[in-house]
């Protein structure tokens, strides 16, 4: 599987990130291509999440924080002013770590993307939320209870209804900023065979500290440090035979 | 062993102590609405509640006053509601946490604790004279509205910090813009507490004297106001002559207890409703 022959669907370039004035990301070139998925670990406090969050510019909520750099989205910047950045939130979905489900029931919760752009026709909606429950292989475990609140779905279920929420709006890159840490095995496992199936549609990026996840469910790896890129590249080759001796000491597990 | 006998000795006696203070503050409570309720229970009947003070307020009932309390109400109503929730959402919601909105933050928080008194002088300035309403229904009402404000305020700000941000960052992340997100995923979850520390705002106000004996409330007038402009009875002000500017105290001091029962009563009935709407409202959600 040679790198050349895929498109880059989202990449950074030399990205640095302030909160205040300490300096979270420095220099960080990631290159995420389109139906693979892509691996960022590290240990805690690396800066993963910060990473992964300035992709759809989630961090942009956050007072006092600022990025240097760019964030390229098909080869575009996302911080360029004619770049709407509800539209690119849309374009790039997000399941956060915990699971998030709104209060509302299962339908509308899934529903909620669509009604936002004001999406009103019943007909359509319940398509859409059928289609994306499947697509979150969800839709077998609630299609009859759907007027039910989504907290009374188990945690597993509510990270599988919070990524049939974000497939409601059709994105191109789905992010996963630590998706099983609060979940239980069973439950992740579920979310890993589902990410294997995502990556045919969507370009998918995640964020773990399970580096026997990033190496079961990657095609490429990400290592950062301290807020720096230590080492990228295909997954396979990460974890057999790295470059950086400091790569080779977290996967064997020697700090971290 | 003898180590842990010490500790539940200490802490039966901290429970003892915790238990106690509860009780105490239950027994004051119980005592008062015991003294205001018997004294006042007799004067109670369908003429008190339903006629105007008759004789130099020695005999009839607070019809006016009880009107004019919940007319004046309203109007505070309608002023502290929408700007305070409103002042609350942008402050929480869309204001940048700098110094300067720290500083109002606080301001607003000691605006809660001036004197009542105070704003009834600053009423008559800004409203009777400044603006010209007069002494009337609508100025006392304004004055009550600017008292209850910072409590409003700080409310529904503390119900919206109680909605997780969680909410917030989802509905961001799936192409909402932040109007949006409040709307749609926020306010819902947050009307119930600001609702339900706004009525207490207003139960507050309902109760006030002092606000409202420069700005509006008449000494007796038989009659219902008939617009913004007319001068109204009130329950507390109505109370506060009966308590303590009648020359006929004798005769009056059970028609004053009636009086304290009925504002109480009605206080009371307003925090009731407060709960009632956030149960609702929650049960809604659930």
């Amino acid at each position: 599987m040679s790198a050349d022959a895929l498109k880059i669907r989202m990449e950074t370039r030399d990205l640095d990130f302030f909160y205040g004035t300490k300096k979270a990301l420095d220099k960080v070139s990631v290159a995420c291509y389109e139906n693979r998925v892509t691996a960022i670990i590290g240990p805690s406090g690396c800066g993963k999440s910060t990473f992964i969050r300035t992709l759809n510019r989630m961090n942009d909520v956050i007072a006092g924080t600022r990025v240097e750099g760019s964030i390229l989205l098909d080869g575009k910047d996302v911080r360029s002013p004619d770049v709407d950045v509800v539209d690119l939130r849309r374009r790039v979905g997000m399941v956060f770590q915990k699971p998030n489900p709104f209060p509302k029931s299962i339908f509308d919760n899934i529903a909620y993307g669509l009604r936002i752009n004001g999406m009103r026709d019943k007909k359509t909606l319940e398509a859409v939320v059928e289609k994306s429950l499947q697509g979150a292989a969800l839709w077998d475990e609630v299609k009859d209870r759907l007027d039910e609140n989504a907290f009374s779905l188990s945690g597993g279920q509510q990270q599988r209804l919070c990524i049939a929420r974000a497939l409601a709006v059709e994105p191109e890159v789905i992010l996963f900023d630590e998706p099983c840490s609060a979940i239980d095995p069973i439950a992740t496992a579920k979310i890993e065979d589902l990410i294997e199936t995502l990556k045919k549609s969507y370009t998918v990026v995640i964020v773990t500290h399970n580096m026997q996840q990033a190496a079961r469910v990657s095609d490429y790896t990400a290592f950062m440090m301290l807020g720096e890129l230590v080492e990228f590249g295909v997954t396979e080759r990460i974890f057999t035979n790295p470059a950086n001796k400091l790569t080779e000491d977290y996967i064997t597990g020697r700090f971290g | 062993m003898k180590g842990s006998t010490k500790k539940k000795v200490i802490q039966f006696f901290g429970f003892f102590l915790l238990r106690g203070c509860l009780f105490l503050v239950l027994a004051i409570l119980l005592l008062f609405l015991y003294d205001i309720g018997s004294k006042g229970g007799g004067a109670i009947s369908w003429e008190f509640l339903s006629k105007a003070p008759r004789r130099g307020m020695t005999e009839g009932g607070i019809y006016p006053a009880i009107i004019g309390t919940f007319l004046v109400t309203m109007i505070t109503a309608v002023l502290a509601i929408p700007l305070g929730m409103c002042a609350a959402i942008y402050l929480n919601e869309y204001a940048k946490q700098t110094r300067l909105t720290r500083m109002i933050r606080l301001s607003i928080r000691n605006l809660s604790g001036v004197p009542s008194i105070v704003y009834g002088l600053f009423g008559v300035i800004l409203f009777v004279n400044i603006l010209r309403f007069g002494t009337s229904i609508l100025s006392a009402g304004l004055t009550l509205g600017l008292m209850t404000l910072p409590w409003t305020i700080t409310a529904s700000e503390e119900a919206l910090k109680t909605i997780p941000n969680s909410y917030r960052e989802g509905a961001l992340a799936l192409g909402a813009t932040k109007w949006q997100s409040i709307r749609t995923n926020v306010l819902p979850y947050a009307v119930p507490g600001m609702l339900t520390g706004t009525v207490l705002g207003l139960a507050r106000a309902a109760g006030e004297t002092a606000p409202i004996m420069f700005t509006g409330a008449a000494f007796f007038l038989p009659i219902l106001p008939r617009s913004l402009g007319d001068q109204f009875m009130a329950l507390p002000y109505h109370l506060y002559i009966m308590a303590t500017q009648h020359h006929a105290i004798v005769q009056v001091r059970p028609l004053a207890y009636g009086t304290a029962l009925v504002l109480i009563a009605l206080v009371l009935g307003m925090n009731m409703t407060a709960v009632i709407i956030r149960y609702r409202l929650r049960r809604k959600q659930r």
